[in-house]
């Protein structure tokens, strides 16, 4: 292998390793998303609770911010404390990180849309679960996207060092190259695909956003 | 009673008060106009009427039935409201957005689809705007949207706060036209809110004007005009319009000429002749035993026809503009004065000739309307023996003045 160049050696690993490879990147994609996922189901109630009740919007946000200051690898030993190694403690710490993202974006997303818009929905006779089925969450969609969008970058790179816990995913390969000697291609062939999915996720929800965005409707 | 309103009082939270005493009583059929000062509590007012605020105390019935004891959700799906800043869903197509009501009362596609197309093409716009998006409609056309989407379910209560701002004069016109065709020909009930005199005297069949939350005055239009209660009623209408207002409210017979020069078709030419010469007129009116106006002739008819015609009947003119001692100047003064006639008979209601209108008779008639107002001191202590010198004395000097002439 020593007297190949770094793209070869790269291109080489994966004729050896695809199927591992493959496995990791699901692995590892589908721990982000199981933890935004998460995230969202609780995350999207709490921003619209809160931007219904205006006095508890600080407190939450105020919460989610310390979550948020809380370094990744500290917040990992910290719930593996309690959960021990395994999937489960990644797949938590990314919830926990997803949610301010999401809180945040749903909070401001609600709180955008036009008071007349909702004024004029209640005045024609809506319920409040269809002011906010039929006008809030349409109007605030977007913006709940961008929350979503943002979160699943993060998370992408968060489930990376869920390898110390023993989760699996693409750290698996980093680190592996990171203890081989000269693993320089090794930690490539892990980070590349890392990358990889971060971009594209980040390309597919934003076109998704764009689509939802109430502004840019045309006939 | 449909609509009744009873000493309702809003504080907000905070200790302003919005409302206070607030009575009213409207009729089916009726185009309210709240009319008042920024601040005065319209909004707020209007605003209890579909349960969108609640009132601190006092009832509003619909029907005799206390709104109080309804369902608010199915109240407001009963009553069509355009906010003041029209709110139309920028995520809805126009179609969804006018048919938003019928939908939460679950009308059959069909329907809303049909209703859709009635919508639009009330208020003039294409059909192919119906799968558009708000965004892509004027301003003015939005607001028109706004108005037929509170119209779309048949609601026989509308209310609208300030609907036509920021519109232009010919489209808010259009509109106004539209509003009041409703009331009178569906006979819709309108609570309008609007800050503009015009609008509210175009419109109304009653007036309300407010300030700091009270009723300064009900009364109809007219009643508004000639009768203000107070100084800030005045203020309001302003005095360009209590000047104009009294042309405004003066009839044909009011100012018309009594005793006009008439003769009947069968007389000869000799003795229409010799009548003209002896009152020193140059045309008169032809009418039937019964006082029927039948036509008019002119000197000149006269002149030219002296040898080959006999009788007034064979040169009348027949086919000539009259008006109608009940209609108003208001209606007639302009038409007259365009068409540049001399003289306008006036009729009754069977047709009968009661008087004439003359240049002379109009010049006063603009005249008054003009500078009326500037000689009212003088006049005002003969009329009102002194007791009366407010400046709105205007509007009763006119009463004054037909009963001096009629
Ligand atoms: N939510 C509120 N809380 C406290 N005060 C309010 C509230 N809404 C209105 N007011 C006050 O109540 C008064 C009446 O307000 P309202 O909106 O009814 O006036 P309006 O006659 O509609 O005025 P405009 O012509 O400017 O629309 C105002 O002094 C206003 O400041
Ligand atoms: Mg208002």
């Amino acid at each position: 292998m020593a007297n190949m160049n770094m793209l070869q050696q790269l291109i080489y690993y994966y004729q050896q390793n695809g199927a591992y490879v493959l496995s990791q990147f699901s692995r590892h994609f589908l721990i982000s998303i199981y933890g935004v996922l998460f995230a969202a189901v609780i995350g999207i109630p709490i921003g619209i609770f809160i931007a219904h009740h205006s006095k508890l919007s600080a407190t939450v946000i105020a919460i989610a911010n310390v979550i948020q200051t809380v370094p990744s690898l500290a917040m990992l030993s910290i719930i593996m404390i309690g959960l021990g190694l395994g999937v489960n403690t990644v797949i938590v710490t990314v919830f926990l990180y997803a949610l301010l993202p999401i809180i945040k974006n749903t909070y401001t997303g609600m709180l955008n849309v036009d008071p007349s818009v909702l004024d004029s929905g209640k005045g024609m006779g809506m319920t409040r679960w269809q002011v906010l089925r039929i006008v809030e969450l349409p109007l605030s969609l977007s913006v709940i996207m961008a929350g979503l969008r943002n979160a699943l970058v993060l998370e992408i790179g968060i489930t990376a060092i869920g390898t110390f816990v023993g989760a699996g995913g693409l750290g698996d390969i980093i680190i592996r190259g990171t203890n081989a000697t000269d693993g320089g291609a090794i930690i490539l062939a892990g980070a590349l695909p890392t990358a990889l999915m971060a971009i594209i996720s980040d390309l597919v929800l934003g076109w998704i956003e764009k689509k939802a965005d109430p502004t840019q409707k045309k006939a | 009673m449909f609509l009744t309103m009873e000493h309702l009082n809003k504080t907000y939270p905070g200790g302003k008060v919005a409302v206070e005493d607030f009575n009213l009583e409207i009729e089916k059929g009726e185009f309210i106009c709240f009319i008042g000062t920024s601040g005065s509590g319209k909004t707020t007012t209007m605003r209890m009427i579909n349960r969108m605020l609640s009132q601190t105390s006092g009832t509003i019935k619909l029907n005799g039935e206390d709104i109080g004891k309804m369902d608010p959700v199915k109240l407001r799906r009963k009553i069509g409201y355009v906010i003041q800043n029209i709110g139309l869903m920028p995520h809805m197509t126009i179609r969804d957005n006018i048919t938003l009501v019928p939908k939460l009362l679950k009308w059959p596609q069909e329907k809303m689809n049909q209703r859709a197309k009635e919508m639009i093409k009330l208020v003039e716009l294409p059909e192919d705007y119906l799968d558009r998006y708000p965004s892509e409609l004027s301003g003015g056309q939005q607001q028109r949207i706004g108005v037929v989407r509170a119209l779309a379910a048949n609601q026989d209560l509308v209310l609208m706060d300030e609907p036509f701002g920021a519109l232009d004069p010919i489209t808010r016109e259009a509109l106004q036209d539209l509003v009041k065709d409703l009331q009178e020909r569906l006979g819709k009930t309108f609570v309008f809110v609007t800050h503009d005199m015009d609008e509210a005297l175009k419109l109304s069949t009653r007036i309300v004007v407010m300030d700091g939350g009270k009723i300064m005055q009900v009364d109809t239009p007219d009643g508004i005009l000639r009768h203000p209660a107070n100084e800030f009623v005045e203020n309001l209408i302003g005095k360009d319009r209590l000047i104009q207002a009294r042309p405004s409210i003066t009839t044909v017979g009011q100012v018309m000429l009594k005793n006009p020069i008439s003769t009947t078709p069968g007389k000869s030419l000799t003795d229409a002749l010799r009548l003209m010469h002896e009152k020193r007129v140059d045309s008169l009116l032809v009418t039937d035993e019964a006082n029927i106006l039948k036509g008019m002739i002119g000197i000149e008819d006269v002149d030219y026809n002296f040898n080959s015609a006999t009788s007034v009947d064979d040169i009348m003119n027949r086919d000539i503009f009259y008006v109608q001692s009940n209609s108003l100047i208001r209606d007639t003064v302009e038409r007259i004065l365009k068409r540049g006639f001399k003289n306008i008979p006036v009729v009754d209601d069977e047709h009968r000739l009661v008087g004439i209108v003359t240049r002379a008779t109009l010049v006063d008639i603009v005249y008054d309307a003009l500078w009326g107002d500037e000689e009212e001191d003088e006049e005002s202590d003969n009329i009102h023996h002194g007791t009366d010198k407010t400046p709105v004395s205007g509007a009763s000097q006119t009463d004054a003045k037909g009963g001096d002439q009629g």
